[in-house]
């Protein structure tokens, strides 16, 4: 400890150096903490995913509709607490280019499943009363500006109803705040009863069960259960617990962490020469004033030791500038809107660590090497 | 003439003193070709996708769907409206006199990825029997074409390439239906390559659906559009939105390309202030390095603006040479790279491309490399034209 001032000392030697390098450091490492970050984050919220829910849909897709007889048969699947459903309605408001995603679903059942969901008791049960109500959820109602008791048209490309239109009205009897869920959540329950009741085709179907448990521990004995109860059936159906069926809806997008990956990996390859360079640099300025140190009785590895705790210092610093600043950004209410509370992981600022740790080690270890090697003698003669 | 002559003199002199600076030289060359490789390669992607998609649909084909309908997924043209889209105005006959049209209807087909096993859907399109007379660019390249009224399937050439089990003579479930593939078909590096293609009526009757989705038109000429688009417009017992086939394709892809465009500026972006300052960092060490020449030759009254250049040169060059790097690594490692994601069909199916590193884009990423070159060479440019002469000679 005694030699940090020798060793903060030599690292400001040249400023304009230190500071650029650094901050091409803290740079790298914000990228990283970036891209690691929001892959991490991927990948815990998926762990965070309810294991108690399972989504039955019909095996050859999800776009495939299941009957709504399955329902009973679900329900009395021993372990199971609640079972809830969407049908996919597809929706829009006044035009086409501002889709609403809208589900028919059971609302009370809808509560019963997706606990986190905050509603007011008297909406569930207007809901209930009102065949033609809908439940938005508070950030949709104020992108529309809809309050409660508002009666909105909402259009559809796909649902005709008895009345021949394609547009439907819906009175708003409630509003709910599902960001528990995250930004990808269905914002607009209709009543399915009615929804069954009033289209002119596809009567009877749905697109997905949603399955509550009571032991999170059988979800896979339940999965297989409901999956065979309607094999070699009508629609055979598929079980998954929610964390596998986000996982590879987002498979589908793009392989996230290969991505991160690959880009993380070129910045870092590219760091390590920018060190490498600095601290040789910064030794072979130093020549004489090392040989200096080394005359007044400094051994061979304490000098070597000096030149890499100064590599040490620069990379850590700046690598806990770049992820702190990382985790700033994270913070921001755009990125939180998107992923829900979120903050950085700090498995990820660990291993930012460990790279820092890593690149200085390898950077500084050929100068440190020259730095120990130095011959008194021949470096304060300036050969 | 003098100020060239000067400029030239110098800059030489830099060059040939550059062999005693590679290593701090080289920091800035390697880092400006990370940085464009990075932004290459990611915007490799949108180009790539841009491109398929901009091969898929020619202007003198027109698709009809339902209005106010985004995609063809939230279509639905019944029977009724697809008998009368077919008497729409300025469709081009064949030999019989009949329009060449084809009713369209589609289904996702759940399959596995080649490279990953991960599952994504697919989509299986039906196709009315003058489909080929549509897209004429459609050609068998194995096997056969599929048979009407029998569950046979022709795969995209993509699809093929990058999914399992649809190996002619392969068979894929769907609900209702086990398909036979019976041949593989390419349409020109489309969209289409990364979908299934059945008989219309076929499917239609297997899944129990008395309505289509689309109904795509082959014009007279493209400007046919126009008279096409009125005639359905005017008949009321039609409520459709009419496209040109190009610009409904563009708009499929238009916000998977907003998306990676955005991360490839963003990521491009924060990578270009790091290697702004590494160049800073390189130049600064290569002007000190020199101090005592400069000094000498602003001695000898070589102007400032020539200091200022030679720098700026010098850093152009590595810069360059950085950038020339990183995009031939970019296009030897990505150029025709097959990749896949969310965005066939109305956003539901996979839709396979290839990455394409196009020569616009090496420029590009080689004008990006100069601007951060001249940024990172600027100011200790004109660190060495302000230095004071007499403070810097007597410095060594």
């Amino acid at each position: 400890m005694k030699y940090f001032g020798l060793v903060w000392a030599g690292l400001w030697r040249k400023k304009t150096r230190t500071v650029f390098t650094m901050v091409s450091i803290v740079i790298a490492f914000l990228l990283f903490g970036l891209l690691q970050g929001i892959n991490q984050g991927f990948s815990t919220a998926l762990a965070r995913l309810d294991v108690d829910r399972l989504y039955v849909s019909a095996r050859t897709g999800m776009t495939d509709g299941m009957p709504i007889s399955y329902l009973s048969r679900i329900r009395n699947v021993p372990g199971v607490r609640a079972v809830s459903m969407w049908a996919y309605f597809g929706g829009y408001y006044q035009e086409a280019r501002n889709p609403i995603p809208a589900f028919a679903t059971d609302a009370v059942e809808l509560m019963k499943v997706y606990k986190e969901i905050k509603i007011r008791p008297e909406y569930i049960e207007a809901m209930a009363k009102t065949r033609t109500g809908a439940l938005v959820s508070e950030a949709l109602a104020a992108t529309h500006g809809w309050k409660v008791g508002d009666r909105v048209p909402i259009g559809t490309s796909i649902w005709t109803n008895k009345a021949g239109s394609n547009t439907w009205d819906f009175d708003i009897v409630g509003t709910f705040d599902a960001s528990a869920y995250g930004a990808g959540f269905p914002s607009f329950y209709l009543n399915y009863s009615y929804f069954d009741e009033a289209r002119q085709f596809g009567t009877g179907e749905l697109h997905y069960y949603i399955v509550s448990l009571q032991d999170p521990k059988q979800a896979q004995r339940i999965s297989r259960e409901i999956d065979d109860m309607f094999a070699n059936s009508s629609v055979e159906t598929r079980t998954q617990t929610e964390s596998a069926l986000a996982q590879s809806q987002l498979k589908q997008f793009a392989d996230i962490n290969f991505i991160a990956n690959a880009i993380v990996g070129a910045v870092l390859f590219t760091l390590l020469f920018l060190t490498a360079n600095t601290m040789m640099q910064s030794v072979r300025e130093r020549t004489s004033e090392l040989a200096v140190l080394k005359t007044l009785g400094y051994s061979d590895t304490k000098v070597l030791i000096l030149v890499m705790t100064e590599s040490l210092l620069l990379c850590l610093f700046a690598a806990a500038l770049g992820i702190a600043l990382a985790a700033l950004v994270f913070k921001s209410p755009a990125l939180q809107k998107l992923f829900g509370d979120f903050s950085m992981p700090l498995f990820v600022a660990g291993i930012g660590a460990g790279i820092a740790v890593l690149v200085a080690f390898i950077s500084g270890f050929p100068p440190a090497w020259r730095a120990r090697q130095l011959n008194i003698v021949e470096a304060l003669a300036g050969r | 003439m003098k100020l060239f002559r000067q400029i030239g003199a110098v800059t030489a002199m830099n060059f040939r003193s550059l062999p005693q600076r590679v290593s701090t030289s080289l920091v800035v060359v390697i880092g400006i070709a990370g940085v464009v490789a990075v932004l290459v390669s990611v915007l490799a992607m949108s180009t790539g996708l841009i491109r398929t998609m901009e091969n898929t649909g020619r202007e003198d084909r027109a698709i009809v769907m339902r209005n106010g309908s985004v995609a063809e997924t939230s279509s639905a043209l019944d029977r009724n409206s697809a008998r009368l889209i077919v008497d729409g105005a300025g469709i081009k006959r064949d030999a019989n006199g009949e329009p060449i049209v084809t009713a369209e209807t589609f289904r996702i087909l759940m399959l596995q990825k080649k490279a990953d096993d991960a599952e994504i859907s697919a989509i299986l399109r039906g196709v009315g029997p003058k489909m080929l007379q549509v897209r004429p660019e459609l050609t068998i390249v194995e096997g056969r074409m599929f048979q009407p009224a029998v569950a046979e399937v022709i795969v995209g050439k993509s699809a093929h390439a990058q999914f399992k089990g649809l190996n002619v003579g392969d068979v894929v479930r769907s609900r209702g239906a086990n398909w036979t593939v019976v041949g593989v078909f390419e349409t020109g590096g489309d969209a289409h390559e990364s979908a299934l293609m059945t008989d219309a009526e076929t499917l239609n009757s297997i899944d129990q659906r008395g309505a289509f989705q689309s109904v795509t038109a082959l014009l007279e000429s493209p400007s046919a559009f126009q008279a096409f688009k009125d005639s359905l417009s005017a008949n009321p017992a039609l409520a459709v939105d009419v496209v040109r086939e190009r610009d409904y394709y563009r708009q499929q892809s238009k916000t998977m390309t907003t998306i990676i465009s955005v991360i490839a500026y963003v990521v491009g972006g924060i990578m270009a202030v790091g290697a702004v300052f590494a160049a800073l960092n390189t130049m600064y060490s290569a002007v000190s390095a020199r101090l005592q020449e400069i000094a000498t030759l602003r001695a000898l009254g070589f102007g400032s603006t020539a200091m200022v250049m030679s720098v700026l040169a010098e850093a152009l060059v590595l810069a360059l040479i950085g950038g020339v790097i990183g995009a031939l690594l970019a296009w030897a490692f990505f150029n025709g790279n097959t990749v896949s994601t969310l965005g066939g069909g109305g956003g539901l199916g996979q839709l396979v491309f290839e990455l394409s590193v196009s020569p616009q884009l090496m420029v590009f990423g080689i004008v990006w490399a100069c601007i951060i070159g001249l940024i990172g060479g600027l100011f200790p440019a004109l660190r060495a034209a302000r230095l004071p002469v007499a403070m810097a000679l007597r410095a060594v």
